[in-house]
Order: C-alpha cells, then sequence, then structure tokens
C-alpha cells in the first residue's frame, strides 16, 4: 500500500496536498505536500506530535477548512472524485456520508444541549430521505451495535449523562452511521482512559471489518499505531518524513525523528534499565520552518552526514535501504545500521543483542 | 422541579425581608429628622415632639419596622395613634394591605403611588425590551456571521457610538427632531391604553423606548456577537459540519443554541432593573414613572416612598432571577434538576 507508484487506483489517494493559512505574519503551511493512499479495508496511522499538521491534513480531506481562509491545493481522489475540485454543497452531502470523522475529545464534540439519539439520528436524517422515526430506530440500533447497554433507553440521554468512553462509541456510532467508506479518526483515543482506549479501538477494528472502511487513525501514540494501522505514515513540520508499512516502521524506521518517537514510549513490560528518551527541542515553527532538513535541529545524528547537507538541502521522500515499500525523508544513507547500533541499544537493550 | 421553585421562593421573601430592614437603617442612619419634616418649618420643640410620637417616630427601630411589615401583610392606618383617633378621625389616612407605607409629602399611600407610575414604566420597559433584544440579537448574530466585514465593523463600531452616547442625549436628539423638528411622531406625551388604545399607547413610547433601548442595543449587538462568536469555534460545530448538516442548520442550531444562555440571563435581569424606572429617560421625556417618582422622593426626602420603591424593585429582580434559573434549565439540560 505505500508503493504509491503502481497504476492501480486506490480507494483513497492524496496527491501533494498543501493547507497553507495566511496570516499577518506570513504563511502557515501546516501540511505541505503531503502524499499517500489507502485501501478500503485498510487503516493508516499519522503519526507526529501536536502541530505537526496530522489534523490539519485530515480536516483537509473533509473539507473542514472549508470555513476558515486556508488555501488548500493538491488532489484529494476518494472513489476516483477529486474532493477539493466539488462545490461547497456537493461536498456537504459527501461530509458524513462518504468521509467521516471523530474527533479527539468526545465531550467537547457532542452538543450539550441535544440529547446524543438527537445527534447522532441528524446525522443519518441529513443523507436519507426518512422520518424521524425511522432515523432514531436507526441510531438505537447503531448504539447497540457501538456497545452501549439498554440502547432503546439511553438514546434519550444527553451526551454528559454518558461517561468518557461511552460517549466515544457514541461518536463512533454517529460517524458510521451511513456507511461511510472513509472514517478519520482523530486522536479517538487520547482523552480516555487506557482501559477504555482498548475497547475503543478493538470496537473500530470490529466496525472496520464489518463494514469494510478504509480508516485514517490521527495520533502521537505508536502503541495505537502498532495495534490499529497497515500503513504508516510519520509526519513531522507538514510533510511526511517516514512512510511504509507498520509492522516496516515500527521495526526497521529509518529516520531520526521516528527513532526519537519510538524512544519516547514507555514500555510497562520493558526492561528497567531501558531508557526513556525525549526528543530535544520543540517542534518548529510552521512559519518560518528551518532550512534544509527540517528536523535536523533537533536531530542527534546530523553529524554522521557529510558536509552541511542537513542544513542547507530538505531530502526528498524516498525509498531508503529496505526496498521500495518503505520511503524516508532523511539524507543518511545507512539508517538501519545506525539505529541498531546507537538507538536500540538504548530502548530496547534485548532486542539490539537478539539481532 | 416544585421543590426547588418553592426553596427559591422561599429564599426570595427572606431576601426581601432583609432588605427591607437594610433600607429602613440605611434612613435610621440619615443624620435627618422625619419628624422636623411632617411638622413643618415654624415647628416649636413642643409641636415637634407632639408630631414625633403620632407619628411613631419615636419607636424603637424594629418597632417601626414591624408596624411597616404589618402593614404590608395586613394594611394599616396613619397615623396610628389612638389620640388621633379620637381628636381628629378625618386625619387618618387607611393604606389597604399590601401597605407599603404612607407619604405625607404626597398625601397618598405609596401603593397608590406605585399604582399610579408603575404601569408608565413598565410600558417603556416592555417596549425598550422587544426593541433592543430583537435589534440586539439580530445585529450581533449578523455581525458574528459576517466576521471581519465592512458589516462586522461598521455594526461594531456603531454600536460603540450609541453605546458611549449617555441616554439623556439620545432622547433629547429623538425628542428635539423626531418629534418637533420633523413631525414624524406626535410630542411624545403618555397615553393609556383607556385614553388612546392600543396604537395611542405604543406610539405615545416610541421614543422613550428607542432612547432607551439604543442604550442596551449596543451593549447586546457586542455582546451577541461575542457569545455567538465562541459558540461557532465550539468542537460540537465542528461536529455539526462533519456531520454534512447544512449551513443554515450549523449556525442557527448548534450555533445559536448555545450562545443563547448566557443572553437569556442578562436579558432577564436588565428588565427586571428597568422595570423599576427608567430615571433618565423619563424626566427626558416627562413620563411619570417609576424612575422620575423615585427621583422626586429622593429630593423631598420621602422615606416611604423610597423604601417602597426599592423593595419593589428588589422583588422585582429577585422574580427576574428565579425566572432566569429557571429558563436556563429549560434552554440547558445540563443544569435540569431531575
Amino acid at each position: 500500500m505505500a508503493d504509491f507508484h503502481s497504476g492501480t487506483p486506490s480507494f483513497l489517494t492524496v496527491e501533494e496536498l498543501k493547507v497553507h493559512f495566511p496570516t499577518s505574519d506570513g504563511v502557515v503551511k501546516a501540511t505541505d505536500g503531503l502524499t499517500f493512499r489507502l485501501e478500503r479495508g485498510k487503516t493508516l496511522g499519522i503519526v507526529g506530535e501536536s502541530g505537526s499538521g496530522k489534523s490539519v491534513s485530515s480536516s483537509a480531506i473533509l473539507g473542514l477548512h472549508r470555513w476558515g481562509n486556508a488555501l488548500v491545493s493538491g488532489r484529494i481522489l476518494l472513489d476516483g472524485t477529486d474532493l477539493l475540485t466539488l462545490t461547497d454543497e456537493e461536498m456537504r452531502r459527501l461530509r458524513g456520508k462518504e468521509v467521516s470523522m471523530i474527533f479527539q475529545d468526545p465531550l467537547s464534540a457532542m452538543h450539550p444541549y441535544f440529547t446524543v439519539g438527537n445527534q447522532i439520528a441528524e446525522a443519518y436524517l441529513v443523507h436519507n430521505d426518512v422520518s424521524k422515526k425511522v432515523a432514531r430506530a436507526r441510531a438505537i440500533e447503531m448504539l447497540d451495535r457501538v456497545g452501549i447497554p439498554q440502547p432503546d433507553r439511553r438514546v434519550d440521554d444527553y451526551p454528559h449523562q454518558f461517561s468518557g468512553g461511552m460517549r466515544q462509541r457514541a461518536m463512533i456510532a454517529m460517524g458510521l452511521i451511513n456507511n461511510p467508506g472513509l472514517l478519520i479518526a482523530d486522536e479517538p483515543t487520547t482523552a480516555l482512559d487506557v482501559t477504555v482506549q482498548a475497547q475503543i479501538l478493538d470496537l473500530l477494528q470490529d466496525l472496520q471489518r464489518e463494514f469494510d472502511s478504509a480508516i485514517i487513525i490521527i495520533t502521537h501514540d505508536l502503541g495505537v499505531v502498532a495495534e490499529m494501522a497497515d500503513d504508516v505514515l510519520v509526519m513531522y513540520a507538514g510533510r511526511a518524513v517516514e512512510y511504509g508499512k507498520c509492522k516496516e516502521i515500527l521495526t526497521h524506521p529509518e529516520m531520526p525523528y521516528t527513532w526519537g518517537l519510538l524512544s519516547s514510549v514507555p514500555d510497562v513490560a520493558g526492561d528497567t534499565e531501558s531508557r526513556l528518551v525525549p526528543i530535544p527541542g520543540n517542534p518548529p515553527s510552521l512559519l518560518n520552518p528551518p532550512s534544509g532538513c527540517p528536523f535536523h535541529p533537533r536531530c542527534t545524528h546530523r553529524d554522521k552526514v557529510p558536509g552541511d547537507l542537513c542544513r542547507t538541502s530538505r531530502p526528498e521522500l524516498l525509498p531508503g535501504s529496505r526496498g521500495e515499500g518503505h520511503l524516508k525523508a532523511c539524507h543518511l544513507t545507512n539508517a538501519d545500521e545506525v539505529f541498531r547500533k546507537e538507538v536500540l541499544v538504548e530502548i530496547n537493550p534485548e532486542l539490539a543483542e537478539e539481532r | 422541579m416544585i421543590a426547588y421553585v418553592i426553596r427559591r421562593l422561599i429564599a426570595g421573601i427572606v431576601l426581601i425581608v432583609v432588605m427591607s430592614i437594610v433600607t429602613f437603617a440605611l434612613f435610621f442612619a440619615s443624620p435627618i429628622d422625619p419628624a422636623n419634616f411632617a411638622c413643618g418649618k415654624n415647628c416649636s420643640p413642643a409641636q415637634k415632639e407632639v408630631t414625633a410620637a403620632a407619628l411613631g417616630y419615636n419607636d424603637s427601630f424594629f418597632e417601626q419596622w414591624g408596624k411597616f411589615a404589618k402593614g404590608v401583610v395586613a394594611g394599616r392606618d396613619f397615623p396610628d395613634d389612638p389620640k388621633v383617633r379620637k381628636t381628629a378621625p378625618e386625619t387618618i389616612a387607611h393604606c389597604e394591605a399590601p401597605c407599603l407605607g404612607y407619604s405625607r409629602e404626597r398625601t397618598s399611600t405609596v401603593t397608590d403611588l406605585i399604582k399610579q407610575t408603575l404601569p408608565v414604566s413598565m410600558s417603556i420597559a416592555v417596549v425598550a425590551f422587544i426593541l433592543w433584544i430583537i435589534g440586539g440579537v439580530l445585529l450581533g448574530v449578523i455581525a458574528a456571521l459576517r466576521r471581519g466585514t465592512i458589516i462586522d465593523r461598521g455594526l461594531v463600531g456603531l454600536s460603540l457610538v450609541l453605546y458611549a452616547f449617555p441616554t439623556f442625549f439620545v432622547g433629547l436628539l429623538l425628542y428635539k427632531f423626531v418629534a418637533i423638528d420633523w413631525g414624524w411622531v406626535d410630542v411624545p406625551r403618555y397615553t393609556t391604553i383607556a385614553d388612546g388604545g392600543v396604537t395611542g399607547w405604543l406610539s405615545s413610547l416610541l421614543l422613550p423606548g428607542v432612547t432607551l433601548a439604543v442604550f442596551f442595543m449596543a451593549a447586546y449587538v457586542r455582546m451577541t456577537r461575542a457569545y455567538v462568536l465562541e459558540s461557532l469555534s465550539e468542537d460540537y460545530v465542528r461536529t455539526a459540519r462533519a456531520k454534512g448538516l447544512p449551513g443554515r442548520t450549523v449556525t442557527f442550531k448548534h450555533g445559536l443554541r448555545a450562545a443563547l444562555t448566557p443572553i437569556v440571563t442578562m436579558a432577564g435581569l436588565d428588565f427586571a432593573g428597568l422595570m423599576g424606572g427608567a430615571i433618565i429617560t423619563e424626566s427626558v421625556f416627562n413620563y411619570p414613572g417609576m424612575g422620575k417618582l423615585a427621583v422626586a422622593a429622593n429630593a423631598d426626602f420621602d422615606l416611604p416612598t423610597l423604601v417602597g420603591l426599592v423593595l419593589l424593585l428588589a422583588t422585582f429582580v429577585i422574580i427576574a432571577n428565579i425566572i432566569v434559573d429557571l429558563l436556563y434549565a429549560v434552554i440547558d439540560p445540563r443544569v435540569r434538576l431531575s
């Protein structure tokens, strides 16, 4: 799937997507040339720190930028239709029907003044010419499907009467009520308890199998990615810096930023000797991104690249040493070796020895 | 819910009792001797003593307050003095319950004074309220929806200017130009429904209503705009859009609903405050409302009238508070009491 050189059209193809926000201080390039594709029934994990452009990119797929002053360019092909060429009204008809989104904080994402059932049924009513009664029955059915107990009673509850996990389940019910081909989950478990997180992820996977939807899951949690994703796209400063199969990326990352993300994950079952290595510094300003490789100011491995390459020239997203299916944007030529010898020993000494 | 209302009503009554004691106490603290006022200019100390005794000014604070409170419930006579009742029964004024006192300066019970002036103040308040709520909320919503455009800036700028204009200035401008120079309306003179019918009544309220509404409207435009903008940037509005709802549904059903709550609160309290009389507006147009009465009573040291007006206004505000809280529960299910 990561191989976007193949000729067969994908369910979702995003090409050179750019989302720029003109401000009085200059242009904020929240997303600056993002390319990926996704098939039905598959999951893409988009990973990155806050402010790396993950949410902006996915909101652009849904057309939510149309209310702001964002400048969007590139192509977003969903089932062969370029979403960016649609009129506002055409896009509105797709929204919630073909593409749905669930959000990070289900408490603020649901309207406090309307019942849960009312809000879910509303999503069905707007795209289907049915009576309110039918929509309500459908809402109850969906609540049941996402595992809300006594759905015929809870349907009349208000969001504040639901627990956090139940609210997110209700959001999922709302997102899937029209059986969309693509579901975008923007940090769906971040605001939830860990025990509930696993349940929600499980539910998403179940529903994905049932509806054969494509899912984009946006997260900064590599555990979620390992659990859910078929493909992984690592974003930094509005661009993809590494892209490939999930297992491949997690076991043989070739970009120091991905190493940093991996090193920042605490491992409960891991050796107490293993270290948690945070990435130094802060995410760069999207207004004035650093020259060359945007990660170079924080990169601890830039000395291994000859000359001033990291500072002067931006690395393209190209296949690395691991083959066509694994793309990376990094000047390091022996990345796999550096990872094994320097990074893995720090974060997981046992695994390093085994190799 | 009913238990809640009853609880609130009882608390309100307690509050009114406390208010009456405090108002009473304020006047007791005043350096002016009411007996001097009652007795007149050429009053000998002996005469003054008799007057004070007859009018009950020599009683203790709580005795006087007790008589007042009893009068509210059961009515009372002024002066309530057995000697006067025998010697000059024709000078005794009876004040029916609810008796808020007897104004010697105005030779009338306070209840009667209020009965005469309240309809005027209330009429102005109602007309102004309708104008400013419709105008303020509507223009505020328009400004929010057209945020950053000329329309938005124009509305915000205009409301700032109008807000800065003193009420008496706006009132005089309207009076001079609209009524006198251009003659678009009759020179405003308060007309009751009995005298002029509904049309006459309404047209007599137009200028004072507009004068008062302009000030509040300016505030409400800015307030509504801010609340609507805040509401439209909420996550649930984004959810509504993500569902594919049409823009109008997103704005009016999902966006405005939440912005309404604080506006309802403000509107309820502002309206209650206005019912106690719009002092400046009533004075500019010379309308015999409670605001004008309060100013005059203040100038004459007419304590009974002042106490009565203060208590009435306090009651209005307390009732408005309860109504606003109940409305809150209707609007926002989170505060609904089970």
